[in-house]
């Protein structure tokens, strides 16, 4: 029971967080909502049983992704301005609330697959047998690393001085 | 598992290192694409080796070693040749950096052929992100403004559309607990058609993933890259985009809908008819913006967008069909064999003439015909072909695929593609006509380098054979699409 009430809190600030990087003018408070956001998230993920998930969303998310959003932000000029808003506010909102309709619906009306066994406690031995184990994920594994390959290489041929 | 099943895609990232190394060794910069180029020559070479062994499927299921995945394989091999051949003048004008040009199209040629490979949703998005993330750099490699703003539209886009994909992804998960796309469809075609039937989560799934693979084909409405972002990329990469990019999507799009939810028919029947919509918007919208294109690589994207539309007919025609349909599967293959053909003749033109004009606008190709009468004459064999008209390949493709679509009274759509056939000969007939009527504004001669004219020669070859005896790539598609007959 406590872990349901815990999840609802979570869920409901998450949500608030993702509406404030949205609604607030100030970028570097947008960012500052943002990483409430990530935070927010791996509680949810520890409310479901994914303690390496949520480890890693802390480390990668929290840790690392929040620090380069606001060294981006300090080394952009005119951050006071905010972001200029534009005419397509009302059909943008129209369409989010029509999207977020249809989506509320699908997960309502849906008859999802359930799993009968409890989640396993810990993850982490598990997650890594799946990815590096015999007959698991090896390929998406091998695949990542080589894109990370081609991000670097994409990196270093744009941040080249002209 | 047989890891030798592997060997064309190992052939390629060992290529692709050797390439980024042997770039910080040697000044002579033509090594790099002749050392690119024979790691796809053993790629292809094992390829081939390959073709019609009905190969298991390896890394526990996760890649198929088809004939369907070896037919595009070899599609693109072939146009990472071509597109490396017409770079070779391009890219001596970059200091630095040509080792990472050639790498990163090596890198996005092995993610395209392993979105043509894999059947698994995880595999799948990582192939899908592997060849975005080598093109998105790719495209903003001039760094003029022009170019980095391409690159920044089609990069924020493409993660629009990734993540709109990953959504779809993750329902169509929820709904059936698989990754893998037979264990889907053998989890769907277990349920009883009421469920089916209540079951948006599916519905939703399926739209959201037509959503996401449309951005990569460049159907309407998940076109707004297209322009832009072949107008500022360089010319050898818009035509990678173009051709490529475009047949690595369709490749995806028949696997998952074939295999995952290929049954029950009325399921096939609905994302048929989104197909067939999605198409009448495609051609009419792209022939019609393409009318007043004074670019002409805005002009050829604009025209892929309405060749995207001619493909979608025949997916439409395969949805509606009841299964075992192999001419029309095999009539989307040869489309897409004659297209890559075409549309890489047509933009290796392009290259030739502007790389010596230093202009993409039609009105500065006027006489051509007579500068450069042979640059002109394959552009205009390319152009006819784009149309869809006699001996070239255009012709036999699009003949197959309307003959599909007829068949399982399809009629409607069919007209309104032969009418944008003919709205199409109008702008294509307008370069024809400024390159060999229209008065030079000088008398000089346009020279083209060797290795420009080979890919010339060899896509302006394979358009000819294609539309003067078609069987047997017809063959070839034949037998590749029969991993989709139960």
């Amino acid at each position: 029971m406590g872990l349901v009430i815990s999840f609802w809190i979570l869920a409901a600030i998450c949500i608030l967080a993702a509406l404030g990087v949205i609604f607030l003018r100030n970028v570097f408070r947008a960012a500052l909502s943002l990483i409430l956001c990530f935070l927010m998230v791996a509680g949810l993920y520890i409310t479901l049983s994914a303690d390496f998930l949520a480890a890693v969303q802390i480390l990668v998310y929290v840790g690392a992704i929040s620090v380069l959003i606001i060294l981006a932000i300090m080394m952009t000029r005119e951050v006071q301005r905010g972001s200029p808003s534009n005419r397509l506010q009302i059909p943008a909102f129209i369409v989010a609330i029509l999207l977020l309709e249809v989506l509320v619906l699908t997960l309502l009306k849906t008859p999802w697959q359930i799993a009968t066994t409890p989640p396993l406690a810990p993850t982490t031995t598990a997650l890594a047998t799946r990815l590096f184990g015999e007959g698991g994920f090896i390929l998406p594994v091998e695949i990542a690393a080589v894109l990370i390959l081609s991000a670097i290489l994409g990196a270093i041929v744009l941040a080249r001085e002209k | 598992m047989n890891l030798a099943l592997f060997i064309p895609e190992l052939a390629l990232v060992a290529t692709a290192v050797i390439v980024i190394l042997l770039d910080l060794l040697t000044e002579q910069k033509r090594l790099l694409a002749q050392v690119s180029i024979s790691g796809l020559v053993v790629a292809g070479g094992v390829t081939v080796a390959m073709w019609g062994h009905n190969f298991p499927t390896i890394f526990n299921n996760m890649l198929a070693v088809d004939n369907f995945a070896l037919f595009f394989k070899m599609l693109f091999l072939g146009v990472a040749f071509l597109v490396i051949l017409s770079s070779v003048d391009y890219v001596i004008k970059f200091a630095r950096f040509q080792g990472e040009y050639y790498a990163l199209v090596l890198l996005a040629t092995l993610g395209m052929m392993l979105m043509a490979a894999t059947t698994n949703l995880i595999a799948i998005y990582i192939a899908i992100e592997l060849t975005s993330i080598s093109l998105y750099a790719l495209v903003g490699f001039l760094k003029d403004a022009k170019s980095t703003e391409a690159s920044l539209k089609y990069l924020l886009l493409g993660a629009v559309a990734s993540a709109v994909l990953l959504y779809g992804m993750a329902l169509i998960f929820g709904f059936t607990g698989k990754t893998n796309l037979h264990d889907i469809a053998q989890s769907i075609q277990a349920l009883s058609p009421p469920t089916l039937f209540a079951s948006p989560a599916l519905i939703l799934g399926i739209v959201l993933l037509v959503a996401g693979f449309g951005f990569k084909i460049a159907a309407v409405p998940f076109q707004m890259w297209v322009p832009d972002v072949y107008e500022g990329a360089p010319t050898p990469i818009t035509a990678y985009l173009s051709v490529a990019s475009k047949a690595a999507g369709f490749a995806i799009i028949l696997r998952v809908f074939f295999s995952a939810f290929g049954q029950p028919d009325w399921l096939s029947q609905n994302w048929g008819l989104i197909f067939a919509g999605l198409a009448v918007i495609s051609m009419t919208l792209g022939n019609i913006m393409a009318i007043p294109q004074s670019n002409i690589k805005r002009l050829l994207g604009y025209s892929s967008i309405a060749q995207a539309g001619y493909l979608m007919v025949g997916l439409a025609a395969l949805g509606v069909s009841p299964v075992g349909d192999i001419l029309g599967q095999s009539g989307v293959l040869f489309f897409l064999a004659s297209y890559v053909f075409t549309n890489m003749g047509a933009f290796i033109a392009v290259i030739a003439i502007s790389g010596k004009l230093n202009s993409d606008l039609i009105d500065d190709y006027a006489g051509m015909g007579k500068r450069a009468p042979l640059l002109a004459l394959a552009l205009t064999l390319c152009l006819i072909s784009l149309i869809g008209m006699p001996p070239a390949a255009g012709f036999m493709a699009k003949f197959y695929i309307f003959s599909a679509a007829v068949q399982h009274d399809l009629l409607w759509l069919v007209v309104i593609a032969v009418l944008n056939s003919v709205i199409s000969a109008y702008y294509y007939l307008r370069v024809v006509k400024v390159m060999w009527l229209g008065q030079a504004a000088s008398q000089e001669k346009v020279p083209s380098s060797a290795a420009l004219r080979l890919a010339l020669v060899l896509s302006c070859l394979g358009v000819l054979l294609l539309g003067i005896i078609p069987g047997y790539m017809m063959r070839l598609a034949e037998l590749a699409a029969r991993i989709f007959i139960p």
